[in-house]
């Protein structure tokens, strides 16, 4: 490009006026309060007592918090018929290997995907993004069949296997991969790296941000998976699932119930808070470049 | 063996065999290509095309999943659409819903991705995290329930007497007036989600060296910035995001059913999906749920193409 050697001018503050900031900020304060209110309540309800769970007018902070909701989460928590550290371990495996794996064979679909042509590669492609628009909801049988002869019901290959092959992951790393410069992979080539190195050394760096987006996306729907269709064993059941059973407990277990809420939520947020800053820093110093 | 017939080259050798041997040969010249999709392709065939081909198969069949199913043609869809005043309403609700909802969910993504984009990087980080934490926290969305609950228990309902707006609660969940307004305010609450989070990574992988030069170019402000560097640069993420609240809208359910109840009050929040699943689920009638997700589906590829396009002129 003829244009680089205006490369030193600061350019974060370039083509930006007063009036306009000003107005980005307003919007985000007023949008931001609409977003995080909820939340906030979610948060304020694990911490009230009883009393001012069921408060006449309904009051949405707290005045005498207090950790009951979760010492009797955690009691409701010990009499459970299975160690409740098995559902959180259940949950726990089924997100990491799912996870994993299905960065690892998306990404690596998605790179000859979009990078190497070959016969059937614009079509299978199509048919991914195509997949997206079918709903779940009948799909459920037929996959149901396919467990049973491939003896995965009941064991967590049922929950794990599948998420290997989520459409979503393969179209998101297409579209980042197209960012990858051809020029940057024919220089690895040619310096002696195989397909597989390429890939893995050069290639999945460049999209970073891509696949830590795609942790998060698969965390995230791995985490709140039931299992119920497929896994009936109690010890195989998941942490959801635990909790879901501790909601539907009534009025009683209204403050547990919150406290359980607060629970499944905290947990993705936290861990999106600790990709989310090593994207941002890996953003911040270095966009592809050719 | 490919190579062996190369080499001979008999004369009589026909298209079909010519084409055979290409497609041979083809696959062992990209057979590195072939080894590093068969692992998601194998699995994605398993669990995804099979299955979809499964059902729109037993669209055209009754199957209560006890029996085995029975070709019936299109009687399904002819049900369907002549004699289902139900499905009719859902169709249009769904409409309203995915008019709504989609197109502003989508424009709220990109919209609020750019603003933050704009900010320094510790705001950055935690308003993404503000913005994006609805949909990442799973059926936190029940809270709602709370906020419109119909007696003057709700916070809507008492906020709105304390300040002497309404006298009376208002039924928020179950007059019909209401019942779709509220979903909606809920889904867009949840809007920014899966394409939000993507147009934020592609903005932050735009080469900083491209707005210099298109300052030399005569950029003058940010909204020709936005329309000449920064979207086509991201119009992979553009693209993705599209398909995504595609999907997301046609398909609400979850928050109607945790919210307005299943079956609702007149049908008036009921969705395509929703009826879907009363079908499948309640009913065990494959068959016709099949039916109602082959139409969705056809709807939705449609829809598809249509924004596809539009997105082609960004840009331009």
């Amino acid at each position: 490009m003829k244009k680089r050697k205006f490369r030193r001018i600061r350019t974060r503050r370039l083509n930006r006026s007063l009036g306009g900031d000003i107005f980005n900020l307003v919007i985000i304060t007023i949008f931001g309060i609409f977003m995080v209110l909820p939340l906030i309540y979610a948060i304020m309800q694990a911490f009230k007592p009883l009393d001012e769970i069921y408060m006449f007018p309904p009051r949405f902070y707290v005045v005498n918090p207090t950790l009951d909701n979760f010492t009797d989460l955690f009691l409701l928590m010990a009499q459970s018929w299975v160690p409740f550290t098995r559902y959180i371990f259940n949950t726990l495996f089924i997100t990491a290997v799912g996870t994993l794996g299905h960065v690892v064979i998306a990404s690596m679909a998605a790179f000859v995907l979009e990078k190497h042509k070959f016969p059937g590669s614009k079509a299978f492609f199509t048919m991914v993004v195509i997949s997206l628009m079918f709903s779940a909801a009948v799909t459920a049988i037929p996959n149901y069949l396919t467990m049973a002869k491939l003896g995965f019901l009941d064991t967590y290959l049922s929950l794990v296997v599948p998420a290997f092959g989520y459409s979503l992951g393969l179209f998101l790393m297409k579209q980042f991969m197209v960012t990858i410069p051809d020029s940057l992979l024919e220089s690895a080539r040619m310096d002696g790296a195989g397909e597989f190195r390429t890939f893995w050394r050069i290639a999945m760096p460049c999209v970073k941000p891509g696949w830590l987006t795609l942790i998060i996306f698969c965390f995230q729907s791995l985490w709140g998976q039931t299992g119920s269709t497929f896994i009936y064993s109690e010890e195989l059941k998941t942490l959801p699932y635990a909790l879901n059973q501790i909601l539907l407990g009534g009025f009683a277990r209204a403050g547990a119930g919150a406290a359980a809420i607060l629970l499944i939520m905290i947990v993705p947020i936290v861990l999106f808070m600790a990709t989310e800053s090593s994207v941002i820093q890996t953003m911040a110093t270095s966009g592809i470049k050719e | 063996m490919a190579t062996v017939i190369e080499k001979v080259k008999p004369a009589y050798k026909s298209r079909l065999v010519d084409r055979m041997t290409g497609l041979g040969r083809d696959i062992v010249k990209h057979r590195v290509s072939y080894a590093f999709l068969a692992p998601y392709a194998l699995i994605f065939i398993t669990f995804t095309v099979i299955p979809v081909i499964i059902s729109i198969y037993l669209s055209f069949t009754y199957y209560n999943i006890l029996e085995p199913p029975k070709f019936q043609g299109l009687q399904n869809y002819i049900k369907l659409f002549l004699g289902d005043d139900i499905f009719l309403v859902a169709v249009k609700n769904t409409f309203v819903l995915a008019a709504i909802t989609g197109p502003i969910g989508y424009l709220a993504s990109l919209m609020f991705a750019w603003f933050i984009n704009e900010l320094p990087p510790k705001v950055r980080a935690f308003l993404i995290l503000i913005f994006y934490a609805p949909s990442i926290s799973g059926n936190v969305y029940m809270i709602w329930t709370v906020m419109f609950s119909g007696d003057s228990y709700g916070y809507m309902n008492s906020t709105l007497m304390k300040l002497g707006i309404i006298y009376e609660p208002i039924q928020w969940l179950t007059d019909p007036k209401y019942m779709l307004t509220v979903i909606m305010i809920v889904v867009l609450w949840m809007s920014l989600g899966t394409g939000f989070l993507a147009f934020v990574a592609g903005l932050q992988g735009i080469d900083r060296s491209q707005y210099e030069a298109g300052i030399v170019d005569g950029i003058k402000n940010r909204w020709q910035e936005l329309w000449y560097i920064t979207l086509p640069n991201m119009k992979p993420m553009l693209m993705f995001g599209a398909v995504m609240s595609i999907t997301s809208s046609f398909a609400i359910s979850d928050v109607t059913i945790a919210l307005a109840g299943m079956p609702s009050v007149d049908y008036a929040a009921h969705t395509v999906v929703n009826h879907l699943i009363d079908y499948g689920s309640t009913r065990f009638e494959m068959g016709y749920a099949s039916a109602i997700a082959t139409v969705l589906f056809i709807t939705m590829i449609g829809c598809n193409k249509i924004v596809q396009n539009l997105l082609r002129k960004v840009g331009r």
